[in-house]
């Protein structure tokens, strides 16, 4: 498809400029312009009200979905317990089918997990749907897709929620091609529109620096996988839901993979989640020798070391120790980002933290941005100049 | 042993600044590369290929600018790249594009092995590896970091997970989506990628008729989702910024910090 501007219609208002992801509309005399880097992706025909921006591509029809009912959260265990994201989820249900006027349910698979349904109604689910079979004991793509494929099928869900974890990010794809459903990744945000009664799915996009709000207008269930701890659990108390058995047929040889051994590493035990303090590097540490000044200002606060994915990239720190959009979403008191640009796959991941400081030798960084405090300098001078003050005043 | 590996050409997003006036992403001087994911499924394949024999096929969708991602693979030591580029297959959503990739891999036909990258750097969705293992009906593991024995039928592998891995034997054919830590990529060989720069390259450049897809099945019209609204992330603090003299910086910060109680 093409899209052009319609020069006629057009009144100048720039809408599609700061909406086109790729900065590819510019304002020439007045009217909007489509430079050559255009992907055709179409955001600006969605927010032109001029009707100035047109393409070839056929209008389409939305298809009448008005049987499909229910928030839908996937409740996510492992030998038994349930991972915190499901409970999270679950507090979200709640707002969003309150909006919508239906109701929270979870889906629960394995086997011999029966017990863990009363935890699902104490956070607010209304119906939880319950899978056993011994086929379904570890988790195995294959196995819960199709599971999930006929639960969809049976009971015609609105809205499908899942934890951004390694287990919802193999699983949500492969259902939502299965069931023809259109699937957002790590949401940060979800809410429902209140004209058109659809799920509005908002995540960091295009690389950085923008946040893009997606809709799923042609399909369902709105599928949506979340970041773990950016939702919040929310207690529902004598909360009494319906248990709802599923029959469930499976074979080895359909399911195509089989777990040999599942083993728990506690790696070295960084443990960023509860850090009060938090020094962080960035591409502007510039090496592995440079990480050093930092963990000497982390130990000097009895905080941790973190960085973005560049410095894990490189190597200069383990993954365990990786913040941002592809690993771990932190909340600290203090939050120190030494040479980290931030980018906002990085800027998602520390939103939470109480005070962010940021020292960068650019002052036009986004991260100061976000800073409560920043010192423009040289991060080799300022850390261990700060490391020298903060000892000393820890010390006394 | 025949390897297909999907690769994206993504722009380097450490690179991106924003314009300090107007705060818009600045885009200008920004490199192309091959997602740094994908990188480690090459590595694997040419592994592979190097110990059990055959050929790979390395197959990417993208402007006809993405034509370099493959040549850069031809370098590292695929045998042959396919380009899916055809205007009708822009804007796509990973309903989509794992459709138009999955077309394109029952075209190419024969494989034992699917790689590819667990995300791309520009849309971090992991979406497109299992979209294409479920369209194409094969078993997938995901987060591969070590690939342990592969045998004609089936392979063992390990997943990552957040707190340990996982041991998985899976049935062949199968797809895997692989993390950094599974290998250390080599880089293009000179020779090999002046050659993959040369007309008569093994590269082909497929279109939608190629592959027998109607435009209204691909890129933004075949897309279930759609953005519908883009806007910077407010910038939720009012950042006091200090410039200067480093040791006056760094007393003025620790002023703040002991005034805020914080040491």
């Amino acid at each position: 498809m093409t899209v052009w501007i319609e020069t006629a219609n057009c009144n100048g208002c720039k809408r599609c400029i700061k909406t086109c992801p790729y900065g590819a509309v510019e304002l020439r005399e007045g009217k909007a312009y489509i430079l050559e880097h255009c992907t055709s992706c179409g955001a600006c025909v969605e927010v032109c009200r001029e009707k100035a921006v047109l393409t070839d591509a056929e209008p389409r029809t939305i298809p009448d979905f008005s049987d499909r009912k229910g928030v839908w959260v996937f409740a996510e265990q492992r030998n038994g317990s349930l991972n915190r994201v499901s409970l999270e989820l679950l507090g979200k249900a709640q707002s969003l089918a309150a909006d919508l006027g239906q109701e929270v349910s979870a889906v629960l698979l394995g086997s011999q997990v029966s017990g863990l349904a009363k935890t699902l109604f104490g956070y607010g689910a209304d119906n939880v749907y319950l899978a056993q079979h011994r086929a379904l004991k570890d988790y195995r793509t294959i196995a819960y897709t199709k599971v999930f494929e006929e639960l969809v099928k049976e009971f015609k869900p609105n809205i499908l929620l899942m934890g951004a974890t390694h287990v919802g990010r193999d699983l949500g794809p492969r259902v939502s091609r299965r069931v023809g459903a259109g699937l957002t990744a790590d949401c940060t945000e979800l809410s429902i529109d209140p004209e058109e009664g659809i799920l509005l799915q908002t995540r960091p996009a295009f690389g950085g620096n923008v946040m893009a709000t997606i809709a799923n207008r042609y399909s369902r269930p709105q599928m949506a996988t979340v970041r773990p701890g950016i939702m919040e659990a929310v207690r529902k108390k004598n909360n009494r839901g319906n248990l709802i058995k599923c029959r469930v047929s499976l074979t080895e040889k359909e399911i195509g993979t089989k777990v040999l051994e599942a083993v728990r590493e506690t790696r070295g035990k960084v443990n960023l989640a509860e850090a009060k303090v938090i020094v962080a590097g960035g591409r502007g540490v510039g090496s592995e020798a440079g990480m050093k000044a930092l963990f000497s200002l982390a130990k000097a606060f009895g905080g941790e070391v973190a960085g973005t994915r560049i410095i894990v990239e490189e190597g200069w720190l383990p993954v365990e120790r990786q913040v941002g959009q592809t690993g771990q979403s932190v909340r600290p008191e203090i939050y120190i980002a030494c040479g980290i640009s931030g980018a906002i796959q990085h800027r998602a991941g520390i939103m939470g933290s109480r005070y962010i400081i940021a020292i960068n030798k650019d002052p036009g960084a986004p991260i100061f941005k976000v800073a409560d405090w920043g010192i423009v300098g040289d991060l080799h001078q300022v850390v261990p100049e700060m490391t020298r003050a903060v000892s000393q005043s820890m010390g006394k | 042993m025949n390897i297909i590996v999907l690769v994206k050409q993504v722009p380097d997003t450490t690179e991106v600044k924003l314009d300090p006036k107007t705060g818009n992403l600045m885009r200008e001087g920004i490199d192309s590369i091959i997602n740094p994911d994908d990188r480690h499924a090459l590595e694997a394949a040419v592994n592979l290929k190097e110990t059990k024999g055959g050929k790979i096929t390395v197959l990417s969708m993208g402007p006809p600018q993405a034509v370099d991602a493959v040549s850069e693979a031809l370098a590292m030591g695929a045998d042959r790249g396919i380009l899916l580029s055809d205007a009708a297959f822009a804007g796509a959503d990973t309903w989509a594009t794992s459709y138009t990739l999955g077309r394109a891999i029952k075209k190419i036909g024969r494989y034992d092995l699917i790689l590819c990258g667990r995300q791309a750097i520009d849309g971090d969705t992991a979406q497109i590896g299992p979209q294409v293992a479920d369209y194409l009906d094969l078993p997938q593991v995901s987060y591969v970091y070590h690939i342990e024995k592969v045998n004609r039928k089936s392979m063992v592998v390990k997943r990552r997970l957040e707190d340990g891995f996982e041991r998985v034997r899976a049935a062949m054919p199968a797809l895997l989506t692989v993390i950094g830590e599974l290998n250390l990529p080599r880089y293009p060989h000179v020779g090999r990628l002046i050659d993959a720069c040369r007309e008569k390259a093994p590269i082909e450049v497929w279109n939608a008729a190629d592959i027998g897809v109607e435009t209204r099945e691909v890129g933004l019209e075949g897309s279930l989702t759609h953005v519908i609204k883009t806007f910077a992330p407010k910038a939720q603090r009012e950042g006091e910024i200090i410039e200067g003299d480093v040791k006056e910086s760094v007393r003025i910060l620790t002023g703040k910090l002991k005034e805020n109680r914080l040491i």
